[in-house]
């Protein structure tokens, strides 16, 4: 009986070693990436622990005072918690609505241009944008809202109407950081809209021209529909990004310092930046960090569910 | 999704019947397409041509006169003092240059190898290093302490590695090249395992050279990544740095009028001459010119990663 017993475990443990051997070089070779991501990615996060601490720099992270929860509750007295939330999730979903809307559009209408050379310059320039920095992009946004010398301002001045004051008006930037958004991301997110469109089977189109569909019918009932799976799939991706900021487009944009428009403009990555650099609070970052991945996760978690019951081969996980 | 040749995918057609009538809404829909595509690619170069033509124009005449595309008064006294002390900006380049070629070949080897090995049906461990990996786009610890691993524990403020090394790798270029991966048969890897061939040189001397166009796609990722760092830069490079990467430095001339007076000191021009706003224009120039002069040719590389990279993560 006994060794009747030991005869699987034997054989599960040489398995086991067998597939070690066969799998030594695989695993080397997977070893540098690895090591990066214990480095960069997996040793900061016990560094949350920041969050439950007043910190300190003589004491460090682990032995600064333990005082629970309260930075939590100093970040939902002052309202910081809420207004950061809203921010960042009211930008993402109008990113999200409204980019997915103009790529769309793009995309159809470059489809119904026949000019060749017409449709690959406009292509070309509207990929333009995805390939410069976010610096140049707060420095072109300066270009036109600058109010002593900016574009915006010139043309103002020169129909005899009111200079805008951008900078230190807060409510106009909900539209300025959207508008930039779309003008740098609808070329180059558009792509996947045609090459969508790409694989509408012609005959279809053929036959529905034949029913005498014309062309506002193709769009509506074809090429619309055609793209509802790729919208949705992306649509699900992107809410589970739906509490991460782009830090670059808004600090560029905004400015370092420019506290006239934080109601507005102040996002999660803003505010932690902020906190650790200018306030060097790093306990109330580190509280703001820890909501944010542990809410974003279970956003994911979420979004990943309801693509498995939309569409199974897509689901991440 | 059928994706086509990427090639196709700049000025390609669907395939469409001829017209067996041309009905007004077809027209209508064309002319809708030249006029709003062609106001938008207008609207993506304008930008552009203000930084252009301002950085070419007099102080004086930017002062009255405002940015503008055309210049009111043509000058290149901006270009003349952002190279009155070459040392900066050509230091500046060589600093972002080396960066983004260590970088760019030490990542795409990276991330060759491990998309290689991630992909292989009979490496056991697959599914849970791709989870390992994967994990660290749901989850990370936020800016505060990776900004004190960085400073305190590697001790790497101020050096140019605090750059080079978070960005060698992202989660998303290894799931590219994973699918890139897929589309070779395993039955290349089986035959030349029988053969005898080890796993490392199957995939240096079979996988490297069948996966160039892939290859060519991730790398221009991360260098393109490097090329625009500043985020790091910033955080880490101390603003009393000597060479820093071109972004930080177009960030430095961009927010700071001191930082523009500082450098501008060794040339012969008063303080108050320093132009200020023609500079920040002629340094954007410098710092972005090769990318926008290289990226048309380029560009059908990212078009294929943002195609493979959509369907899938």
């Amino acid at each position: 009986m006994d060794t009747a017993k030991s005869i699987p475990a034997v054989r599960v443990k040489n398995s086991k070693r067998k597939h070690f051997r066969n799998s030594r070089v695989l695993l080397l070779m997977c070893l540098p990436a690895i090591v990066f991501f214990c480095i960069f990615a997996y040793l900061p996060m016990p560094g949350l622990y920041l969050a439950f601490v007043k910190y300190n720099y003589t004491d460090g992270i682990f032995s600064s005072p333990f005082v629970g929860w309260d930075n939590f509750k100093f970040l939902i007295i002052t309202g910081d918690l809420w207004r950061l939330t809203f921010n960042t999730v009211a930008y993402n979903i109008a990113f999200i609505v409204l980019g997915n809307i103009a790529q769309i559009t793009v995309a159809i209408l470059l489809n119904e241009i026949r000019k060749k050379w017409f449709k690959k310059i406009s292509q070309t320039l509207m990929f333009l944008p995805y390939f410069i920095s976010a610096v140049l992009i707060g420095l072109l946004a300066y270009n036109i809202l600058s109010y002593d010398y900016g574009l915006l301002n010139g043309i103002l001045r020169s129909l005899h109407l009111d200079p805008v004051k951008a900078y230190s008006e807060p409510h106009l930037w909900p539209f300025i950081i959207v508008i930039t958004y779309l003008w740098q991301t609808t070329g180059y997110g558009s792509i996947v809209y045609f090459a969508a469109i790409m694989g509408l089977d012609s005959e279809i189109v053929e036959a529905s021209e034949i029913d005498g569909a014309n062309a506002f019918q193709r769009i509506i009932y074809i090429v619309l529909p055609w793209l509802k799976p790729t919208f949705i799939i992306l649509l699900l991706f992107s809410l589970g990004g739906i509490l991460k900021g782009n830090f670059g487009l808004f600090f560029n944009l905004v400015g370092a310092n420019n506290t006239a428009l934080y109601a507005s403009t102040d996002i999660i990555e803003t505010y932690v930046f902020r906190s650790l650099m200018t306030n060097f609070n790093f306990s109330m970052g580190s509280a703001v960090s820890l909501y944010q991945s542990v809410f974003g996760f279970i956003v994911v978690l979420t979004a990943n569910w309801i693509v498995k019951k939309v569409s199974p081969e897509n689901s991440l996980f | 999704m059928d994706i086509r040749n990427e090639r196709d995918l700049i000025g390609g057609n669907t395939p469409r019947p001829a017209r067996i009538r041309t009905d007004y809404t077809e027209i209508i829909m064309s002319w809708f397409g030249y006029i709003f595509i062609g106001l938008f690619a207008i609207s993506c170069l304008l930008p552009f041509l203000i930084i252009l033509g301002t950085s070419f124009t007099s102080e004086a005449a930017v002062k009255k006169f405002g940015f503008n595309i055309w210049p009111h008064e043509f000058s290149t006294f901006a270009y003349q003092i952002v190279f009155e002390n070459p040392k900066l900006i050509i230091g500046s380049y060589l600093v972002t240059m080396g960066i983004t070629i260590v970088g760019t070949v030490v990542g795409l080897f990276i991330v060759a190898m491990t998309g290689y090995a991630l992909q292989r049906p009979d490496f056991s461990y697959r599914n849970k290093i791709s989870f390992f990996i994967y994990f660290t786009t749901l989850f990370s610890g936020g800016l505060v302490p990776f900004y004190l691993l960085i400073t305190q524990y590697l001790d790497l403020k101020d050096s140019y590695l605090a750059v080079l090394l978070p960005g060698l790798l992202t989660p998303f270029l290894i799931i590219m090249m994973k699918s890139f991966v897929r589309s070779i048969p395993h039955a290349i890897t089986e035959s030349a395992k029988i053969d005898g061939a080890g796993d490392f040189t199957i995939f240096l001397r079979l996988i490297l050279p069948m996966t160039t166009p892939a290859l060519a796609t991730i790398g221009l990722f991360i260098a393109l990544g490097y090329w625009n760092e500043w985020y790091n830069a910033m955080l880490f490079l101390s603003p009393d740095m000597d060479y820093r990467p071109l972004q930080l430095f177009l960030y430095n001339v961009v927010t700071s009028a001191d930082f523009i007076r500082n450098s501008a000191a060794s040339s012969n021009v008063a303080m108050s001459d320093v132009p200020l706003e023609t500079m920040k224009m002629a340094t954007a120039v410098v710092a972005t010119g090769p990318v926008i002069l290289f990226y048309p040719f380029v560009q059908r590389y990212f078009i294929k990663g943002i195609t493979v990279g959509a369907v899938k993560g």
